[in-house]
């Protein structure tokens, strides 16, 4: 698909993005601001299936439009629901705002242009990552070491992943992934501590 | 709108087909997109399914505290004892090479397969955890 | 010609702003984390839109297929998008627990209740 293809449907959708996300900044009941903050996370996930993302898209609809919505709106249960109307514009964080645009925008004329397979992020180490995969792909006998013999000293893993998303997680980088799964583990023990086992009449102490 | 009978009948239909198809992404997280993360949150809302249409006592019953807390750490050890079992077999912390446990190229896949289990389980009772902790304190204000 | 090939940079821009003058500007707690996933999102698609190659595919090997987009930036989203929900849960936790203490979650209440 062209980039010019790919823009025609990518354009709105990126426009919609823009338009959700001021109308939560300008919503007062939280939670209608929610349910266009999960509405938000849903056009993301669809532009990111665009951009050939399918592991991230269906990560960021089931925990970004999932789990964040149940879990703002159980939130807003008990800290209520109306944010208190304020009218003042705040002067110092629009000109921050303004002036970072600026620097932005100035700074993407030098980023590669969207697409281009000559980028250094798409040259570096991912065409080895890739060709390994592919290299396994095409070998018909399974455990045979005639792909050793091609390229001894870069075959890590003698099986074929389809998934190569999946491979970079789990084999090339799973020290990574480890440590991932220790952050995930410690917010539910720290949810546990903070709102704490409360048993009726226990009045919040732990 | 008071028709609860219909959420009951379909969430009690409904919660089989999304645990098979947590699994499924789980399991699948090599050849189509998917892997634990995906897998474990949509194992997770079968039970958040549960129970907000059942309450939370009910939920508590099914999956009791201690079996969550458990499990919640039981995918963190796997993750370590597989990537220590590469230490215990004289090769690097988290080499898969010495796991050959079904013929002479698999040590890649158990590696792999049993390091997606854990991060699976971790993320599914995780995501169970904050539900009920939330759902409690919501309760528990009223 | 060259709107097009930025499009992407500059709408990530324009939604990291939102979200950081919605974290800066709201008094009210909960608009804040609301406005930080914003933010995270915004800085997702910047790494998404770097990693796609023109003509390329999912990076889900599939014999007739022969470009496929970077599944590195791919990995670190994924991450990332992970991290974001667990620290969205701790923060909101962290926000129940001063309503309760407070009684309140917009910024300058909270000013006055910890001046007295």
């Amino acid at each position: 698909m062209t980039i010019l293809e790919y823009l025609l449907l990518d354009v709105i959708l990126l426009f919609l993005l823009i338009v959700t996300s001021v109308t939560v900044f300008f919503l007062r009941n939280l939670f209608a601001a929610t349910m266009v903050l999960s509405l938000y996370s849903l056009v993301m996930s669809l532009v990111w299936l665009d951009l050939d993302a399918a592991d991230v898209a269906l990560t960021e609809a089931a925990v970004g439009a999932g789990i964040a919505t149940v879990l703002l709106i159980g939130a807003l249960v008990v800290v209520g629901a109306e944010e208190r109307k304020h009218h003042r514009i705040h002067w110092p964080a629009l000109v921050l705002v303004i002036l970072t645009t600026g620097a932005l925008v100035y700074g993407t004329f030098d980023l590669p242009r969207f697409g281009d397979a000559t980028a250094p992020a798409q040259t570096h180490v991912a065409p080895e990552y890739i060709a390994q995969s592919v290299t396994k792909l095409h070998s018909d006998d399974h455990g045979s070491k005639k792909n050793s013999a091609d390229h001894p000293e870069s075959d890590n893993f003698h099986g074929h992943v389809p998934n190569l998303v999946t491979s970079v997680i789990v084999n090339y980088r799973a020290y990574d992934t480890l440590f991932e799964v220790a952050v995930i583990f410690t917010a539910g023990v720290s949810l546990i501590l903070l709102l704490g086992r409360r048993v009726a009449g226990n009045g919040g102490e732990p | 709108m008071r028709d609860q009978v219909i959420l009951r009948v379909v969430s009690k239909i409904a919660a089989p087909f999304i645990l098979v198809f947590g699994f499924y992404v789980i399991a699948h997280g090599e050849l189509s997109p998917g892997g634990g993360f995906q897998g474990g949150v949509v194992l997770a809302s079968a039970f958040i399914l549960y129970g907000l249409v059942f309450g939370l006592a009910e939920l508590d019953a099914i999956v009791p505290r201690r079996v969550t807390d458990a499990l919640t750490g039981a995918g963190v050890l796997l993750y370590l004892l597989v990537g220590l079992a590469g230490i215990f077999g004289d090769y690097r912390f988290l080499d898969y090479t010495p796991l050959r446990i079904t013929g002479s190229e698999s040590a890649e896949s158990w590696g792999m397969t049993l390091v997606e289990y854990g991060v699976g389980i971790t993320v599914a009772s995780v995501m169970i955890t904050v539900y009920r902790e939330v759902s409690q304190a919501g309760s528990a204000e009223k | 010609m060259i709107f097009f090939e930025l499009y992407n940079y500059w709408i990530f821009i324009l939604l990291m702003m939102i979200g950081l003058y919605t974290i800066i500007a709201s008094p009210n707690l909960v608009k804040k984390i609301i406005g930080l996933s914003v933010f995270q999102t915004a800085i997702f698609l910047f790494f998404i839109s770097l990693s796609k190659v023109a003509g390329g595919t999912v990076p889900v090997t599939v014999p007739p297929a022969e470009v496929y987009s970077n599944p590195l930036p791919h990995a670190l989203v994924l991450t990332a998008i992970v991290v974001s929900v667990s620290t969205m849960a701790v923060a909101l936790a962290i926000l129940m627990n001063i309503k309760q203490a407070y009684g309140t979650v917009e910024e300058d209440e909270l000013d006055q209740a910890e001046a007295h």
